[in-house]
């Protein structure tokens, strides 16, 4: 950990962030072409993610596998703002019903039910990304933190509540759009956000809270509740015992989480055009930590390459071999896991960071010690 | 909502609806068995717990075609013979699994949550290329086939009473295996302490292996069992997963009567609810209660005390 500096960014971490900066806003705009961009832009919102479980986690030692609920609600106050804004009662004059949203009108509902009200002001639904993201972490949190529910128990009934999302979601067609979620949705305030151009402008909007998110998780972090965390994940008596309320911090630590899962599920509705429950449930929950895992379960920045990694392998193997990309998965998994458990940013940290290291000394004599340094940049 | 129906009629559904709980909690406690003995006493997580069960129903779709092809004659037999081997298979691929990966993460519990993830994916995907994505079902043998009528009105399926038969018998077996045999013994002192089972003279390596086969052996029994009253396809193991988990932590981790009174009421509570309610409703709001009981009682409705 990186108790080594106590400043908010250490050398490394400042050329870690400004190379990661590079590589969003130049690098793949550069290279790729819109249809390409967008689709990073989905894996990013993704990043949103698994930061937040860099600090739950990788930080805490709280497993959760119910992220995708937080991305799920964040993502549905999105769409259902968005939703609304679509079915004005002039776009949906061919319905029994005008003025409420496709779905609705086709299981039969007459009026909108009266918590979609709110999601028609834009203000409200930004809050309510954010907020209902982190009500719900909150109350989950309070019930299980207070009474010491942790570890595997913690990881299991967050996984339960994933399932139980993912079954209400489905079950209530009326009220959220049911398997198909909330689709066909058109403009944010009157701007198309189906256009080439809008999708490049949310792009460089994702990236922009992107790097406010991992700047927030940075200073977290480096404060002193970082070190509680750490500590609390190691030895979670002792600190109890030192007079901290250990709960509380990780209450915080876990809304703080829910809160970046949620901006960036709100993010995804944006760029996609749509929210489903293929994106809530344990399925996506669980690969969400994968991604967290892959780029190192101990570095916010780690965990942005390893969601744009991962899908990106994603993408690509399952276009042209459908069939071996859940091997290549599963096979991710158990070689993070058994291999790596730091995933990449603890393979650079311990193979690559020494040799530049060596080289930077060979070059320059400046006598810093390689190790302490690298570690703390890569952790 | 009772005003349409008669009194014998609403017997009936009463009687019916009961037995329905009753063949649903026989899938419970058949799938949470397995689980018990891994998550419960080796504080495994085996995510993969699912695909074993599926292994066990693929193994008994190949028996029963086996059977047809070229033993038509003992065809009424064949589930026996299948059960057996479906044990087996899931079993040794425990043994295997344990070797490779589990040992090496004893002591790291969330880790093995992700890395039997990843074999439960690996699993899925070589059961879609092998035996195709559509879902397969057995020919049931013409003697499980019909049902029992009680009354006029209540009729049992005799798979259901099929399936209650092996969920008991099972139980019994498990039952036995850990608390009168000397390998029960050995499960249960590592369980409590590592080290000290060690110190007196217990193999915990192979122990451990043992046990993690066995789990995954009786797993393999459970969708044999489920061919019976269902079809296989690749991705249905995990349809389970939470359900099983949830029924093992709800009746206390460690605890096999726990295990079989959460399957009990987690059941019984669902099949009265659905009758009332939507299925999709009844599960929300089984699971819910659940968790909720969960959080006042984290440690499950009946535990053991043990040394941490």
């Amino acid at each position: 950990m990186s108790i080594a500096s106590n400043r908010l960014f250490t050398r490394q971490d400042i050329v870690g962030f400004a190379i990661l900066a590079a590589i969003i806003f130049i690098v793949l705009p550069l290279a790729l072409d819109s249809f390409r961009l967008n689709l990073f832009g989905k894996y990013l919102t993704y990043a949103f993610v698994a930061v937040g479980l860099v600090l739950c986690w990788g930080a805490g030692g709280i497993l959760s596998l119910g992220q995708g609920v937080f991305f799920g609600l964040g993502g549905y106050c999105m769409a259902m703002f968005l939703k609304l804004e679509a079915s004005t009662p002039e776009n949906t004059s061919i319905q029994s019903t005008p003025g409420i949203p496709d779905f609705m009108d086709w299981n039969q509902l007459t009026a909108l039910p009266w918590w979609w009200e709110p999601f028609s002001h834009l203000a409200f639904a930004l809050f309510a990304v954010v907020a209902v993201p982190v009500i719900f972490a909150f109350i989950i949190g309070m019930a299980m933190f207070r009474r010491r529910v942790g570890g595997v128990y913690f990881a299991i009934i967050t996984q339960a509540f994933a399932a139980i999302l993912t079954i209400l979601i489905i079950g209530q067609q009326g009220f959220t759009g049911g398997v198909n979620g909330i689709t066909d949705l058109r403009t944010l305030q009157g701007w198309d956000i189906r256009t080439e151009a809008a999708k490049e402008t949310l792009y460089y909007v994702n990236g922009v809270l992107l790097f406010i998110c991992l700047f927030i998780a940075q200073f977290v972090r480096k404060s002193k509740l970082g070190r509680l965390l750490i500590a609390m994940r190691d030895q979670e008596d002792r600190v109890r015992f030192s007079g901290y309320d250990v709960a509380s911090f990780k209450i915080f630590i876990f809304c703080l989480g829910a809160a970046f899962a949620g901006i960036g599920g709100a993010m995804f509705t944006l760029q996609v055009g749509f929210m489903s429950p293929t994106l809530v449930g344990i399925v996506p929950s669980i690969e969400m930590v994968i991604f967290c895992a892959v780029g190192g379960r101990l570095s916010i920045i780690g965990a942005v390459y390893g969601a744009l990694l991962v899908n990106w392998a994603k993408t690509s193997l399952s276009e042209s071999f459908p069939e071996l990309w859940l091997f290549g998965l599963g096979g991710l998994f158990i070689a993070v896991v058994m291999l790596f458990p730091n995933g990449l940013a603890g393979l650079y940290a311990d193979h690559v960071a020494p040799r530049i290291n060596r080289l930077l000394a060979k070059s320059a004599t400046d006598a810093t010690k390689p190790d302490d340094a690298t570690r703390a940049a890569a952790e | 909502m009772f005003a349409d129906y008669s009194m014998s009629e609403l017997g009936a559904i009463f009687a019916m609806q009961g037995f329905a709980g009753l063949i649903l909690f026989s899938v419970f406690v058949l799938m949470a068995l397995g689980l018990a003995i891994i998550f419960g006493q080796m504080g495994v997580i085996n995510m993969a717990h699912g695909e074993f069960m599926i292994l066990g129903a693929y193994m008994t779709y190949l028996t029963s075609n086996l059977f047809e092809a070229y033993l038509p004659g003992l065809f009424s037999m064949y589930f026996f013979v299948a059960m057996i081997i479906a044990f087996f298979a899931s079993g040794l691929l425990g043994l295997f699994v344990e070797w490779a990966m589990i040992r090496h993460l004893y002591k790291r519990p969330l880790d093995t949550l992700l890395a039997t993830w990843g074999l439960s994916l690996i699993l899925q995907q070589l059961y879609r290329s092998v035996f195709g994505a559509r879902e397969v079902g057995v020919s049931i043998p013409d003697w499980m086939m019909g049902s029992l009528p009680l009354t006029d009105l209540v009729e049992i399926p005799i798979n259901g009473i099929f399936v209650m038969v092996l969920a008991v018998t099972i139980s019994l077996a498990v039952y036995y295996l850990m608390f009168r045999s000397s390998w029960g013994l050995q499960v249960r002192a590592i369980s409590q302490n590592r080290v000290m089972a060690d110190a007196v003279g217990i193999n915990t390596a192979w122990t451990d292996r043992l046990t993690f086969g066995i789990g995954c052996g009786v797993a393999g029994v459970a969708g044999s069992a489920f061919t019976m009253i269902g079809s296989t396809g690749p991705t249905a193991g995990q349809l389970y997963i939470v359900d099983t988990f949830l029924v093992v932590v709800f009746g206390g981790a460690g605890s096999l009567l726990g295990t079989i009174a959460s399957a009990f009421s987690i059941s019984q509570a669902q099949s009265i609810m659905e009758f009332f309610l939507s299925g999709s409703m009844a599960k929300v709001l089984t699971l819910l209660i659940v968790v909720g009981i969960l959080m006042i009682r984290p440690q499950g409705l009946f535990t053991l005390k043990l040394r941490k």
